[in-house]
């Protein structure tokens, strides 16, 4: 049979196969090519994480090298323009206002959490979770600004003498309200997770939904929430703007402002993060290496505080 | 003895019934509570934006809006070039971090999906990408901006500019595009890749042609949601992008966005019916992406 197909038609067929051949090879050219080109800017990130500690570091290292690790870590004051730079002010006042904006909003948050998955009418949760979406959306300037015309000047009203209304009181409400979403949101997912035949057989035994929620519901979703209240810890030691609009600036260890030790949340205080933007603009030399040391600070204690929320989600979730 | 098992029982019963009332009202007690929690969820939104809306909308016209601002101590003007620069920014920095966070996002979904552990320098690369965008994810603004300021304002010399600000920029919000990206591949369902594939595809002409589209409402709700980042994202910018009032004209000038505005007059000029009035519109804004997002992801979730 093939020996009857015209020359003509076997040269065609021949030409289409080479054709088709070409077209495979190109487009495996082609795939290769953006296989590779993907996987660069899958290693983008981490190439900006090493960027980000090369130069910190970098930056930074002549200020250590010069204070002392030992001397930016423990010494209190903080005066560029004397030569004096100690970081323990600030990371007091870091981790002060974050206990402060801890006490206030992790209750309301995690109850909020609860409230969302567990008790709320379909209606209310809707307004609810809508509220929180958009609480997360707002700009921290927003919050700040809101801080500085309402918070401060109702703190100023509680008659302690040396209470200026900014300081850590006003700062860990603002704060308080914005990690609010955060926790919320990875809680309430964690309680979600939960499955529903642990209800269930709570319930089936007599317990009311209360007793189910606390005897069975949060327990099983510990890590969840734990990562959550972790991951709102590093926002609000990592906020900037807001802190620096309600929490005074002041280069000062807080400390109670009468005998009554719950006035130190009256005390300014200076954050980490608020060293950095407010000083940033006009430092040099090692002011200004200084300032990226304090950086280095505020990362590592970023690192502990999420990395434990990394041990806490793989230690215990599924 | 049965006389005795009967009053036992009975007052057993008895105990159990006003248990279960006290039961009941610790649980209305407690779901009081949590009641409560979830309304000052609701009054604190209020508080907040309702505060800022009452302090602010006196002070929005049109004149507002479209003149510049003018500086000084009384923040005169208006804030007709930080609505542009906040513009130009948030188109910078997109262009900038989408296709890069969605080229990651690919990779690590479509090429590196079967990779996880194992020898070889590959699977290394893949987790040694993972953990970057984890890492990246957890970075607080301002070290971004620091990052920022030395890397693109001094050492690159590109001063206190759109380009600095935008490359920054960029860098805060890739792993908030690669995540989302992520997400909307996974949800595309198994059989349209094997289709493709089985019709003689290369993977590539597989992603490009069939997964890809399959997925953009997720990865463009990705990117709205970035574009909300970077209009309220203030830290980075307040040290790479300078603050200048005037409309940037090209990429190496400096300007102020909506978000710098407000922290400025509120900080610098005590003008706070200005700074409010501003904080309107940039609520009204993230409102507006907010809905944007809900709509993407309710299309998005009804397929």
């Amino acid at each position: 049979m093939r020996e009857a197909v015209p020359s003509s038609t076997s040269r065609i067929l021949l030409g289409e196969t080479r054709v088709q051949e070409i077209d495979v090879q190109r487009r495996y050219v082609v795939d290769h090519g953006v296989r590779y080109l993907l996987l660069i800017s899958a290693l983008i990130s981490v190439f900006i994480v090493f960027l980000i500690g090369l130069f910190t570091l970098r930056e930074a290292w002549p200020a250590m090298q010069s204070i002392g690790v030992a001397n930016l870590l423990t010494q209190q004051v903080w005066r560029p323009g004397r030569g004096e730079f100690g970081l323990l002010a600030m990371i007091a006042g870091s981790i002060w206002v974050t206990i402060g904006a801890m006490l206030l909003g992790v209750p309301l948050a995690l109850a909020g959490a609860v409230f969302l998955a567990e008790v709320a009418p379909s209606g209310m949760r809707e307004v609810v979770r809508s509220a929180v979406e958009l609480l997360a959306g707002i700009p921290s300037v927003v919050y700040g600004l809101f801080g500085m015309v309402v918070l401060v000047p109702l703190v100023r009203q509680i008659p302690v003498s040396g209470n200026a209304g900014f300081g850590l009181l006003s700062a860990s409400i603002v704060l308080a309200i914005m990690i609010l979403p955060t926790i919320t949101n990875i809680a309430e997912d964690a309680i979600r997770a939960v499955p529903r035949e642990y209800k269930e057989g709570s319930l089936a035994l007599g317990a009311t939904h209360w007793q189910t929620i606390v005897g069975v519901t949060l327990p099983a979703a510990r890590s969840g929430i734990v990562a959550a209240v972790i991951l709102g810890i590093g926002r609000a030691v990592g906020e900037t703007m807001a802190m620096i609009m309600v929490i005074g600036n002041s280069i000062i260890m807080p400390t109670p402002l009468n005998s009554n030790p719950l006035s130190i949340f009256l005390s300014q205080a200076r954050t980490l993060t608020g060293n950095i933007a407010v000083e940033i603009s006009y430092a040099t030399g090692v002011h200004e290496s200084a300032l990226f040391a304090t950086g280095v600070v505020l990362f590592v204690l970023i690192m502990i505080v999420n990395s434990s929320a990394q041990v806490m989600i793989k230690g215990r979730g599924r | 003895m049965g006389h005795v098992e009967a009053t036992l029982s009975r007052g057993s019963v008895g105990d159990r019934s006003s248990n279960l009332a006290q039961r009941h009202i610790v649980q209305r007690v407690a779901f009081g509570l949590l009641w409560l929690a979830g309304l000052t969820a609701v009054a604190a939104l209020l508080a907040v934006v309702g505060y800022v809306v009452v302090g602010g909308i006196g002070s929005i016209n049109l004149e507002f809006l479209l003149t510049s601002p003018r500086g000084g101590l009384a923040g005169e003007g208006g804030i007709s070039t930080t609505i542009v620069t906040t513009i130009y920014l948030v188109l910078l920095t997109i262009c900038i971090a989408t296709p890069l966070g969605v080229g990651a996002g690919v990779y690590l979904v479509e090429y590196a999906g079967e990779m996880r552990g194992g020898g070889g320098i590959l699977p290394r690369l893949v987790s040694l990408a993972r953990f970057g965008v984890e890492t990246l994810a957890g970075v607080p603004s301002i070290i971004f901006g620091l990052f920022g300021y030395v890397l693109f304002v001094s050492a690159m010399h590109f001063g206190f500019s759109l380009l600095s600000a935008g490359l920054a920029g960029a860098c805060l919000i890739l792993p908030v595009i690669i995540r989302t990206t992520e997400e909307a591949l996974r949800a595309v369902p198994r059989g349209y890749r094997e289709g493709s594939l089985a019709l003689g595809t290369t993977q590539w002409q597989t992603v490009w042609g069939v997964v890809l589209p399959a997925a953009l409402p997720g990865i463009i709700t990705g990117i709205v949601l970035s574009v909300g980042r970077v209009v309220s994202e203030t830290a980075v910018f307040y040290v790479t992008l300078g603050g200048s009032c005037r409309t940037p004209t090209s990429l190496l000038q400096g300007g102020r966005t909506m978000a710098l505005h407000v922290f400025y007059l509120a900080t610098e000029t005590r003008a706070f019916d200005k700074a409010m009035a501003t904080a309107v519109i940039l609520v009204v804004s993230i409102v507006l992406i907010n809905a944007i997002i809900n709509y993407l992801t309710r299309r998005f979730t009804m397929r």
